[in-house]
């Protein structure tokens, strides 16, 4: 069954995200897939290595135009007669995947966190409090991959690459700047998510959860009404209306844990809790728990952290 | 400027999550329905906060069946002018954005507001589906949106920073945070919301590309492992020994 797989390739490396699409692709096709990219983006062969045979490049063209990047998309299915659209279920992704289905009349699975069984491809619903099985009846199907669904597979092989030579038309939107985030890590890509909430009293108390993030290499998050509290920036509120994260860790600190909360963050691989209230709803949703106080558990976290990088 | 915004309903964010006829579909028994949180708070109130600083109107659509009337009447006493009702079942997402260009195409919306997913189905798909079906640009995931004239200025959290774009309308935007507060309704509100026009439009015809077979419950948590405070350091040491995540 002929795959197709588009994936962003803008910046200095290939994302992760991207090795994960194309493995996916691989995977689900059973043999090399097509790799379609845009940009300027170099050593795009090695892409080969997670599955590619081939990758369709547009070169020159740094579009954030979910419409040139559609037709880029749906020319490539069509000269590869393709029935597996497979995409990253990212801001690009977001604006692409539903075009292209829209214009392909097919079914669109968004955030998909498995292979298909059978006919039936998994997917998160409730905000990860339930997952569902979804069943395409399109000739083609679109799938959009949920980062951190599936490991990146590295083979031997290594890919064509092919330019592009069909026209994407003006694009109709403009990127005027791009502000980058401040020091640290950003959340969405981060491994390890240090989060804290209102139990630490005011934003003049953030200087330890800072400190443990720095030594341990996380990003830090908080709960929602630390945010609208302005105590800590909005980028950084997790959960059901703010953003969803999937780290290896979460190391929640003073955050009752409300199934709001839950929502975005429910989804790590391991949670740590801290919480001076030993009925906090969040130690069921834990992995490790610790009832304590906020102020006096922290610095010890902060001395074994230290004590850990010293030895490692 | 004439606004469109799309209003989804959704169970209320802390509704039992249960499935019925062998978990082929969602439970509502006892659950309470409510307008989707990003439809509401960020994709409504900013075409409220537009339509107030350039005038015009705010319409809101919806594509669901008389059940959903509550939750449009909500929308109405936060402040939309009126609403529309598709009257059909939603199914697939296709399908959502198929009856919606169908009612949008040639009404002339400078603006089709949406929100950035529904906290039930989690697709971000509707809205990027509209605008493929009315040939419009689409910002997903929006967290700031300003308007001068017939220029909008747009932007979203990316990795790593803030993309800010600009574009010209009509245009279809998705909000996710940020992008405005929630508004609470009032009384003089909610009074004015039940006088409002929410007029019933027949379904058009879609397509049905996509359907859920079956749900299923993510497998139990295992036992929480509790570490006496005094030992707190201890944690640390765990998740590097034994869960090996740090
Ligand atoms: C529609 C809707 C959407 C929502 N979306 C979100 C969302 O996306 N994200 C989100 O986070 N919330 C969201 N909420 C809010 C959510 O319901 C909770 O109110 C919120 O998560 C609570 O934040 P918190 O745990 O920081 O504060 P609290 O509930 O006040 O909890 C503070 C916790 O800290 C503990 N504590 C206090 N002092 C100490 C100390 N010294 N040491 C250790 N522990 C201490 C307390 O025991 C308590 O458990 C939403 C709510 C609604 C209605
Ligand atoms: N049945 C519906 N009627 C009107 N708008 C909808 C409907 N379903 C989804 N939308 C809009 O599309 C957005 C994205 O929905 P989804 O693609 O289901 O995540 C929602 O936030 C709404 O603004």
């Amino acid at each position: 069954m002929s795959t197709i797989v588009f994936i962003d390739t803008r910046g200095k490396k290939i994302p992760k995200a991207a090795t994960e699409a194309v493995t996916y692709a691989h995977q689900l096709s059973g043999g090399p897939v097509t790799a379609v990219t845009f940009g300027d983006a170099t050593g795009l062969e090695a892409l080969g290595a997670y599955g590619a045979g081939k990758v369709v490049v547009a070169r020159g063209v740094n579009t954030v135009d979910g419409q040139q990047l559609t037709k880029l998309v749906v020319d490539v299915a069509s000269d590869q007669d393709a029935k597996n659209v497979v995409c990253m279920h990212d801001a690009t992704g977001r604006s692409v995947a539903p075009r292209v289905a829209a214009r392909l009349k097919a079914g669109h699975v968004a955030g998909a966190i498995a292979l298909p069984e059978g006919d039936l491809i998994k997917r998160n619903v409730f905000s990860g409090k339930a997952r569902s099985w979804v069943k395409v009846s399109s000739p083609v199907r679109v799938i959009s991959l949920m980062p951190n669904s599936i490991a990146p597979e590295q083979g031997e092989r290594t890919a064509t690459v092919e330019e592009y030579s069909g026209d994407l038309g003006e694009p109709r939107i403009a990127l005027k700047e791009v502000r980058k985030a401040g020091e640290g890590i950003p959340l969405p890509e981060a491994e390890i998510v240090v989060s804290a909430g209102r139990g630490m009293k005011g934003p003049e108390n953030w200087g330890p959860i800072e400190e443990l993030a720095r030594l341990l290499g996380a990003a830090t998050a908080c709960s929602r009404p630390v945010a609208d509290m302005h105590w800590r920036p909005h980028h950084e509120h997790v959960g059901q209306t703010g953003i969803a994260i999937r780290p290896n860790c979460y190391i929640a600190i003073g955050i009752s844990g409300a199934i709001q909360h839950l929502a975005g963050v429910n989804q790590s691989k391991v949670i740590a809790v801290i919480n001076k209230d030993p009925e906090a709803p969040f130690f069921k949703a834990a992995d490790y728990g610790i009832v304590g106080d906020a102020f006096e558990v922290l610095p010890k976290l902060i001395e074994a952290a230290k004590k850990l990088n010293a030895e490692h | 400027m004439k606004i469109l915004v799309l209003i989804s309903q959704v169970p209320d964010t802390t509704a039992r999550i249960a499935f019925t006829n062998d978990n082929t579909s969602y439970d509502t028994s006892g659950v309470q329905f409510i307008v989707n949180p990003y439809d509401e708070w960020y994709a409504l109130v900013r075409g409220l906060e537009l339509k107030e600083a350039n005038g015009g109107s705010v319409t809101t659509v919806t594509v669901g069946t008389a059940d959903t009337e509550p939750t449009i009447r909500k929308a109405l006493a936060i402040g939309a002018d009126e609403a529309v009702r598709i009257d059909v079942a939603p199914v697939d997402a296709l399908q959502v954005a198929e009856q919606i260009a169908a009612f949008a195409t040639d009404k002339g919306y400078d603006l089709v507001l949406a929100g950035k997913e529904t906290i039930d189905y989690n697709g971000s798909q509707v809205a990027g589906m509209v605008a493929e079906l009315l040939d419009l640009p689409y910002v997903p995931l929006a967290s700031k949106l300003d308007i001068a004239g017939a220029t909008a200025t747009v932007e979203r959290d990316v990795a790593g920073g803030v993309e800010v774009l600009e574009v010209q309308l009509p245009l279809v935007v998705s909000a996710s945070k940020g992008m405005a507060e929630q508004r609470i309704p009032n009384m003089r509100g909610i009074m004015a919301a039940r006088t409002k026009p929410l007029n019933v439009v027949p379904a058009a015809e879609a397509d049905h590309v996509a359907a859920t077979a079956r749900f299923e419950l993510p497998p139990p948590k295992g036992t929480c492992k509790m570490i006496p405070a005094e030992d707190a350091g201890q944690l640390i040491e765990l998740l590097h020994s034994e869960a090996k995540v740090i």
